[in-house]
């Protein structure tokens, strides 16, 4: 494998692994302050790329040609993030909420949360039809040549974003009250509320910060793919699940990393298949090589890369 | 009436009407096809009980160990007693059949139980939404294992088990499935009451409460952890047996997705955790609930949801929370009950 092509893949796989990256810090921030495994998460990422699509599609009807399109694109972003935020913090209020209240087993939460997600992509399905949906192509695809890699503007965009988003949220957790607070629940449980810190209010910062995170990571995957379906959040939600724990579940790096790991992991196995000798490692091996590795972390970091093993007390 | 027969005497009544009603065609195709897919359910929920409720792990692929007994057994049958591409001629005669493919169904069970090594052996260290992650890869490792053989027909699935039970009912025409399914159905129920009111099961529920503490008090973790996993995966190998050989005889890798499990975990939290009762009924309820909801087409799995997240709210610990039948309604015990029955402690 020549160097020009190496980087190739290397590019696809950062741009793959931003998806995951993007939507596993969602399941890691909630999972954090709430210890919930938020399975409808996936597809909130759904919801989100639909939001955008509707919203750049009536803004090309209404103002195309007007505005340039880069402007249509962040107006896209903004909304889609702001009214799937909305969505996000409405499941929260109206599903796991009550339950939380009730003193419910932390499981029967994940079941409900299995459930939303179920709910969010057969609404999907029976008002919007089984058909795909293309994602209007907002900036005109332009094809760089640097020695033999070929880069996208898209590609380009979608990393730089990602990497700007991450070490965004990373500056938030770290110096802001709020992003305090997250970190201190995900640390104490027990204390935290008892400090006066508003533990309702916190986990809506962060339904909010981790929903608008997946409407962007839906909105890019739009424009990189331009094909919506009703179901495109299953996979790819579970596969962010399994690098969020991978990374270490509740911690912010680590979901980072566990995304990363696995979009190289995923890219590199088909990439490997192009060698001569190693054919036999086709696109359909892709899963089965993928998790194999994963399950093999975990044996032998049983809390993840990043996370830390507690002591267990009786 | 003793109240030592009280229960396999409603077990017998059961099984007659059930089985009768279907052999003498009181139930039509479609009701013999809901019994059936009721056993199953009933195999999958109280199976995956043993690990989500009673050991207390959270173990989202149950599917896997489904799709390695429907592949194993369903290979077996029709190697034995059906004529096929790829293995020939039937190599015994379908008279043997009446015998063999619960045997076959059997070994695809064990083969399961084999693979939920898998799950098992990573338990020793991990625990909790850590091991939740390895069972969702082993489903994941599973399916995509199975598409990729291509000798037993890849993603397009493995189909046959139907001229198996034709062949069968050729040579004596009772609803075999089904009979197999209500012994698999209430065997599973027996298995795993007996083996959590067992001295060796209590330590599945002394893991569940603290596991260091359980080792501390002489319970053998690992070993109870082991036997746990390969029953519960083993049975949910026997369930994907009878599946492989329900109407059309017909398995593919995409029918033991991540949504398969979905369905079983949404039957162990629906009928409460630790509470075979409760699965039992939540597997009845949940399976009829799929078949009114029919006519709906695709708003089913619109309204569906939206149900089982109102139960939840009303319920917030399932149908019977950890509680079994008799102890919601203590006048049963009248008549089903030990004669020593000590109130179990509440937690």
């Amino acid at each position: 494998m020549s160097f020009s092509i190496f980087m190739q893949y290397l590019l696809n796989a950062l741009q793959w692994g931003s998806f995951y990256a993007l939507i596993a810090l969602g399941y890691t921030m909630v999972y954090g302050v709430l210890l919930l495994i938020n399975f409808a998460h996936g597809d909130i990422f759904m919801v989100g790329a639909y939001i955008g699509f509707f919203i750049a599609t009536f803004l090309l009807g209404l103002v195309g040609g007007a505005l340039p399109n880069w402007v249509i694109l962040a107006i896209t972003i903004l909304g889609a993030m702001v009214l799937t935020a909305g969505v996000g913090v409405t499941i929260e209020r109206v599903a796991y909420r009550p339950l939380r209240e009730r003193g419910a087993h932390r499981l029967y939460v994940v079941i409900t949360a299995l459930m939303i997600g179920i709910f969010l992509e057969y609404l999907n399905l029976s008002l919007l039809g089984a058909a795909d949906r293309g994602f209007p192509e907002l900036i005109s695809t332009t094809i760089y040549d640097l020695g033999g890699v070929s880069l996208t503007n898209t590609k380009v965009l979608v990393i730089c974003l990602s990497i700007l988003v991450m070490i965004g949220l990373e500056m938030f957790l770290r110096s802001t009250k709020v992003g305090m607070a997250m970190r201190a629940i995900s640390y104490d449980r027990m204390a935290v509320p008892l400090m006066g810190v508003p533990v309702n209010t916190i986990i809506t910062a962060t339904f909010v910060i981790g929903s608008s995170l997946a409407a962007l990571a839906g909105i890019m995957f739009g424009s990189a793919y331009h094909v919506l379906s009703f179901d495109m959040g299953i996979l790819i939600g579970w596969k962010a699940f399994i690098s969020a724990v991978v990374g270490g579940i509740g911690e912010i790096r680590g979901a980072m990393a566990g995304g990363f790991l696995l979009g190289f992991v995923e890219i590199f196995v088909v990439a490997l298949g192009q060698i001569p000798g190693l054919e036999f490692l086709s696109s359909t091996y892709r899963d089965l090589i993928a998790f194999t590795i994963l399950l093999l972390i975990l044996t032998f970091r049983p809390t993840g890369l990043f996370g830390v093993a507690r002591r267990q007390k009786v | 009436m003793s109240k030592k027969l009280a229960v396999p005497l409603l077990v017998l009544a059961l099984f007659v009407i059930i089985v009768g009603g279907s052999w003498l065609r009181i139930f039509n195709e479609y009701w013999q096809v809901v019994f059936f897919y009721i056993g199953i359910n009933i195999i999958m929920a109280v199976s995956l009980n043993l690990i989500n409720g009673y050991m207390g792990e959270f173990s989202c692929g149950h599917a896997a160990f489904m799709a390695v007994g429907a592949y194993v057994s369903g290979i077996l049958t029709v190697w034995w007693f059906a004529e096929d591409k790829v293995f020939g001629p039937p190599v015994l005669p379908a008279s043997l059949g009446i015998l063999l493919v619960p045997v076959a169904i059997l070994i695809g069970g064990l083969a399961a139980s084999f693979v939920g090594l898998l799950i098992a052996i990573p338990s020793f260290r991990t625990r909790g939404d850590y091991l939740a992650i390895i069972t969702l890869a082993v489903n994941y490792i599973v399916k995509s294992a199975i598409e990729n053989m291509e000798i037993i027909g890849g993603p397009r699935g493995f189909l046959g088990m139907q001229r198996v039970m034709n062949a069968i009912t050729a040579v004596l025409d009772i609803p075999w499935l089904l009979i197999w399914t209500f012994i698999g159905g209430i065997g599973t129920i027996i298995l795993i009451q007996r083996f959590v009111s067992s001295t060796f099961g209590k330590g599945v529920m002394a893991i569940r409460e603290d596991e260091v503490a359980a080792g501390l008090m002489g319970v053998n973790t690992r070993w109870v952890k082991l036997i746990a996993f390969m029953v519960s995966c083993g049975l949910a190998g026997v369930a994907g047996g009878l599946f492989a050989h329900g109407p059309g005889g017909y398995i593919n890798p995409g029918m033991f997705t991540i949504l398969k499990s979905t369905e079983a975990m949404v039957m162990v939290y629906l009928g409460g955790m630790g509470s075979i009762s409760g699965n039992v009924l939540s597997a009845v309820f949940f399976t009829l609930l799929l078949e009114m909801l029919r006519p709906l087409g695709v708003y089913k799995w619109v309204v569906i949801p939206l149900l089982l997240v109102l139960m939840m709210l009303f319920r917030p610990s399932g149908l019977m929370g950890s509680r079994e039948l008799g102890d919601v309604f203590p006048q049963l015990r009248a008549w089903f009950g030990k004669e020593e029955e000590y109130a179990p402690a509440s937690n």
